[in-house]
């Protein structure tokens, strides 16, 4: 049917080309930009241009699932997908306004090292540390799942092969170039993944409504005239599908959601640490603003995308004639005549990501919303990201570089989170509570063996996905919000707040947060109950350690071992299994999605009322606070002769 | 303000790119002001997000924007325009405000 390059399908060849150069390129620049010292392996030596940091942030931020999946989502969602545009945009302005110059100013490596440092507490640094783990590596296991599938999909490499080799290039920047290394990296991937984004939009936007600007064409109507939203909404409510304009979701869930979103984004360590790489406080807003820029290229598009792709799809899928020949591929669908089915069709339901069963018989395929009727049985939501090249008449090679932009999304995000879980263990773990006496080549050193580490266990995750990796954006953002942004904004811009308020408000907005969201998306059972007494009893046995000498550790040493106790009757099954929520149990009809932003109101509330319950923080830790709402570095607030 | 004055008395020659004091009222009046101008800006955050995508989207989607009810897009398109502009305003103005009060970090 089709000519081959070197015995390769042309698809395949330009893949395969793609990757490969892609990746070549990744680790080009990592041995260009190799890191030194402990200052450029965690913020790239506080030497990034704002541009380039929004650049780094942009790629950082937008993972597989934004790249692939947002449009795809949104064209099954409809109004009810604003959620995911607002919220993952909104928070920059949150980030900018209340949170990165500030920490920037403060100018140290870590998110930890800020809640250490403003707490004057090693147990609330050790409990920010343990979130910052939790939330990056739930984030990350579903990066790795996303690379692998992106392989195992277009290149028919085996889905754990693709995982293991999208680990090893990730690995080998990180490791070498650290923040330096992963910011360059990052720059380029976000050119490429925004160019193989954009190009098949254009040429979609083009076909459908006649514009080349999808954010034009979005507001538009079609080439035959007809209004492009008001159609869509009409077809699929004939088809019996919900409208496209009017949403599903309740008023309180949709504004809980989109909170929960913004205020995680705003909270989510690999895009705070981002910030820390700028060379002074005001590059850290400049810097926001840009990556917002980058971002909203990306974010503008998609919901376009997302309309032109679902009415294409009923425009030139719905009642066609369906061919044998050319799913044996024995026939052109250009040969076919009017009313066939489009050739793409055919192609990826070979993937396995479409599929057709033609129930009545007829030879045509009718797409309903009716399960009984409906004869289009697969529909992967990525369909409407990867089909556009071919439905736009786009070249081959087209296809190709829309893959290598899939896995540009995942591993410059994997990378991210690999330098938060590698700087949370060696600096603020190891460092600064272990083993206080580290060199800084020591702590390099841990740095990178846990940059490997991390990685081992990404591919287990990746491999073998647990099962909160479907919930990963409940539970990193709705966790993020409930635990890092209250005690970071309230550190900022209330100097009354002390360590027993931060404490207080991480462990409840955390504990809160996560059993709602296990409740209904996992379920509290035996193993599961198991597992949480595992992770309480390591995070007591790390407080015991590090604590030790400050004060009595001991009962936290025996409750661990209690726990410990539990976790081993969770594993045997010996616990009850609490059957998962279900939706209409939802307190105040808020998804676990949308829980995170009662959390952090919660957390907020407890951390107050906690602070003002007992003493003030200490006179330097306010002089601090007021340090870092300056953001000059020779400027200091004089308090008159009483000092 | 004893400190202050022996801190500027012995550093004569640093002039404007030395290390300077400022007074404990002069910081209270920038941060006063930051305070407010983040206010208002999220403020205008709050009205094209929650306000006119979620909230108020029904009123609003009697009017349109080109084919597009005018709510929907807000939530699908214009409310991402209106922080990218945020952002930019609040860095412009918040640099004019910390030069003002002379706690910008410029060089030199």
């Amino acid at each position: 049917m089709e000519s081959t390059i070197l015995g390769m399908t042309p698809t395949v060849f330009w893949t395969a080309f793609f990757v490969i150069s892609t990746f070549g390129l990744y680790i080009g620049i990592a041995v260009w930009a190799r890191a030194a010292t402990t200052d450029d392996f965690y913020v790239a030596g506080h030497d990034i241009h704002p541009v380039f940091n929004g650049m780094a942030t942009a790629a950082d931020w937008m993972s597989a699932a934004s790249f692939l999946s947002m449009a795809g989502l949104i064209a099954f969602m409809g109004y009810d997908g604003s959620v995911f545009l607002m919220g993952w945009t909104g928070g920059y302005v949150l980030l900018a306004l209340l949170l990165a110059p500030y920490l920037r100013k403060f100018g140290k490596f870590t998110v930890p090292d800020f809640v250490g440092d403003r707490y004057y507490s090693q147990a609330a640094r050790i409990v920010a540390v343990i979130c910052a783990l939790f939330i990056s590596f739930t984030y990350i296991a579903g990066q790795m799942r996303g690379t692998g599938i992106a392989f195992s999909n277009f290149l028919g490499v085996p889905i754990e092969m693709g995982v293991i080799i999208g680990a090893i290039i990730v690995l080998f920047y990180a490791v070498l170039g650290g923040m330096k290394g992963v910011t360059y990296t990052q720059v380029a991937q976000y050119c490429v993944l925004i160019f193989a984004f954009t190009v098949p939009a254009i040429f979609l936007s083009m076909q459908i409504t006649g514009t080349p600007i999808p954010q034009l064409g979005f507001i538009g109507t079609t080439t035959e005239g007809v209004p492009l939203l008001a159609n869509l909404d009409r077809t699929l409510t004939d088809l019996g599908f919900t409208s496209y304009l009017q949403g599903q979701k309740s008023m309180l869930d949709m504004t809980a959601i989109t909170l929960a979103l913004m205020v995680g984004t705003a909270g989510l360590p690999h895009v705070i640490i981002r910030f820390f790489t700028v060379p002074k406080a005001s590059d850290a807003r400049k810097s926001a603003g840009w990556a917002l820029i980058f971002i909203a290229i990306l974010y503008t598009t998609a919901p376009a995308v997302a309309v032109f792709a679902r009415a294409n799809f009923i425009e030139t899928v719905n009642e066609s004639t369906y061919s044998i020949d050319v799913a044996r591929g024995e026939a052109e669908a250009a040969d076919q005549g009017d009313g066939a089915t489009p050739q793409w069709f055919y192609n990826w339901e070979r993937t396995g990501l479409l599929g057709f069963t033609d129930k009545n018989g007829d030879g045509q395929i009718q797409y309903r919303a009716d399960a009984e009727t409906n004869e289009v049985t697969t529909l992967d939501r990525d369909i409407f990201v990867l089909a556009n090249p071919e439905i736009g008449n786009l070249p081959g090679w087209v296809i190709g570089l829309v893959v290598a932009g899939g896995l540009a999304a995942a591993l410059s995000t994997a990378a991210g989170l690999l330098m938060v879980i590698s700087s949370a263990v060696s600096h603020d773990l190891c460092r600064k509570v272990l083993f206080k006496n580290m060199t800084d080549t020591q702590e390099l050193l841990v740095a990178r063996f846990a940059a490997v580490g991390a990685v081992l266990v990404a591919i287990y995750a990746g491999i073998n996905p647990p099962g909160f990796v479907a919930a990963v954006v409940a539970f990193a953002f709705g966790l993020a919000a409930a635990s890092f942004f209250p005690v970071i904004f309230l550190g900022i811009f209330w100097k009354r707040m002390n360590k027993e308020g931060a404490i207080a408000s991480m462990v409840v907005g955390l504990s809160i947060t996560a059993a709602y969201i296990v409740h209904f998306k996992i379920g509290f059972s035996s193993a599961v109950l198991g597992a949480c007494a595992l992770i309480v009893a390591a995070v007591l046995m790390i407080l015991h350690f590090g604590l030790k000498g400050e004060s009595d550790t001991r009962p936290m040493f025996f409750g661990s071992l209690a726990l410990f106790g539990v976790f081993l009757l969770g594993a045997f099954g010996v616990l009850p299994d609490i059957a998962p929520g279900t939706t209409d149990q939802w307190i105040l009809g808020i998804s676990p999605e949308g829980f995170g932003a009662v959390g952090m109101v919660i957390a907020m509330a407890t951390a107050i009322v906690t602070s003002l319950a007992t003493a003030a923080p200490p006179r330097e830790v306010q002089d601090l606070v007021e340090e870092i709402r300056i953001p000059s570095a020779k400027a200091h607030v004089s308090h008159g002769p009483a000092e | 303000m004893a400190t202050s004055d022996l801190h500027s008395g012995a550093e004569p020659a640093a002039g404007a790119s030395g290390d300077h004091n400022i007074t404990e009222s002069a910081f209270k009046a920038y941060w006063k002001e930051n305070l407010s101008l983040m206010g208002i800006l999220l403020g205008i955050w709050f009205a094209v997000s929650f306000g006119a995508g979620i909230l108020f989207r029904d009123f609003l989607d009697q009017f349109s924007i080109g084919t597009a009810p005018l709510g929907f897009w807000f939530a699908q398109q214009g409310a991402i325009y209106v922080f990218v502009i945020l952002i930019f305003v609040y860095s412009f103005m918040m640099h004019r405000i910390e030069r003002k009060y002379d706690v910008d970090d410029d060089e030199g």
